[in-house]
């Protein structure tokens, strides 16, 4: 068990983004909200830049940016990773804000955020 | 299934026999009997008493459904929701415990030998200011080496903004008069919101003009320091947004309408997509542009690296300012 805890502090990074994960999945299942539902996926997106991200770091190289004074290839981090990470955040603003535009067209037709009572009027409407 | 469960439930609330069933079988039963007589005051009379059967039969049968469902909706519901809360903690607890199990297989944290810092990011380092122009690496790779990827990305951006507007916006004309959803929703907005905030619109004199310029500094600045098309455009959202927030629709739609979104995303992608045609001819090369990189850390420089985050910036401000009138308004 120590040695458990040891290692998951030596990957602290992973582990916060795993936690953070868990956090937001729990929030997606756990809630009938939709808006909580939608903040629980972005968690989760946070989650997986902030692993991507952590992982293209190296320990004492600067940022990808070309300075005077650091010559070789060897002074900088990965970059690949940073790009990757753009990608996602992009697609996630976008799915986000698709989310929230049904979100006010249910709320719209239905007066209400809540998840069951939704599809108990769906169901009413179908008889 | 159903029927099966109502028929637990009976049984539980009125024992083996129901007394809805007897008593119908005692009145189908009594029937011959009645027949025989002959007065009609007898027969009105056990008509009477066959209605009074009746009615009590009915009440009997409407308080056992109710029984029913008062127990589905008050204990049933809540031992599914309990059920069901039980179930997603021990998943998410499960998910995380396997995810954290994991961590015994994946390399240190920030370890230059790591499988991720391979060859390609090594290439990208090396070579990527000499062959792409660009001091920042991170735009030279994603708009030069992997600008068809940034291209997918900005009509990602682009079809969101579209499926938005297919859901939100109002029809604000008809017939060249303007309909009663969009006036409600004019309405709606004009009492809503702030009307003449003085503290927010001299905060807004001050800060707007600040915002689109550092906004622009960052597109514009690309390839020599951190940012691009991306961060730069949302500064510049973000400053449209305090604007209307501040002075209002009136004001913004002297300079931005749906018009204006239409023709700047539109231009802006195939002026994108016009720029990087050229890898078709030069046989899927990005690099070999034709255009020379120029000397490294000039704002001219870097090929057509300036060109394409200018665009990528004003597609994703147009986005950004559009999403928030879609949600706030319903229309631009």
């Amino acid at each position: 068990m120590g040695d458990f805890l040891s290692l998951l502090w030596t990957h602290l990074d992973v582990t916060v983004a795993i936690l953070l994960f868990g956090i937001g999945f729990t929030t997606l299942l756990l809630y009938h909200n939709l808006i909580k539902k939608i903040i629980g996926l972005n968690i989760m997106d946070t989650a997986t830049f902030l692993f991507l991200t952590s992982q293209g770091f190296i320990t004492g190289r600067s940022a990808p940016v070309l300075t005077e004074g650091v010559e070789t290839a060897a002074g900088y981090v990965n970059p690949i990773p940073s790009g990757l990470v753009l990608t996602g955040i992009v697609v996630s603003v976008s799915v986000t804000a698709v989310m929230l535009a049904l979100t006010i067209r249910l709320y719209r037709r239905y007066h209400t955020l809540d998840i069951d009572s939704m599809t108990l009027m769906m169901k009413g409407e179908d008889e | 299934m159903k029927k099966r469960i109502a028929e637990v439930l009976r049984r539980r609330f009125y024992g083996d026999e129901s007394p809805l069933d007897t008593d119908m079988v005692a009145s189908l039963g009594e029937q011959p009997q009645s027949l025989t007589r002959s007065s009609n005051e007898a027969l009105e009379a056990l008509e009477g008493v066959r209605e009074v059967r009746v009615q009590r039969a009915q009440e009997q049968e409407h308080e056992m459904y109710r029984q029913i469902h008062k127990w589905s909706y008050s204990s049933g519901v809540k031992i599914i929701q309990r059920l069901y809360r039980m179930l997603a903690v021990i998943t998410c607890c499960g998910i995380i415990m396997f995810l954290l199990w994991t961590v015994n297989t994946l390399p240190p944290f920030g370890d230059p030998g790591n499988p991720d810092n391979n060859e390609v990011a090594a290439r990208y380092v090396e070579q990527g200011p000499e062959e792409t122009g660009a001091v920042n690496m991170v735009t030279g790779m994603i708009l030069d080496y992997r600008a068809f990827d940034t291209f997918g990305e900005t009509t990602v951006l682009f079809a969101a903004a579209c499926s938005a507007l297919f859901l939100l916006k109002l029809n604000d004309h008809k017939d060249g008069k303007p309909t009663q959803s969009w006036l409600e929703a004019e309405y709606a907005d004009r009492f809503h919101e702030p009307k003449n905030d003085q503290i927010l619109q001299f905060a807004a004199r001050l800060l707007v003009p600040i915002i689109l310029l550092f906004g622009f500094y960052v597109v514009v600045n690309g390839h020599i320091t951190p940012g691009g098309g991306f961060s730069g455009g949302a500064i510049m959202g973000a400053g449209l947004i305090l604007y209307l927030n501040a002075f209002g629709f009136k004001k913004t739609e002297r300079f931005f309408t749906y018009r204006t979104f239409q023709w700047v995303t539109f231009s802006a992608l195939i002026t994108y997509a016009g720029l990087k045609s050229y890898s078709f001819y030069t046989g899927a090369n990005h690099l070999e542009s034709g255009v020379s990189t120029g000397t490294l850390g000039n704002i001219l420089s870097a090929g057509f690296i300036l060109p394409l985050n200018i665009c990528v910036g004003l597609v994703v401000m147009c986005t950004m300012y559009v999403f928030y009138t879609l949600i706030r308004k319903g229309g631009v």
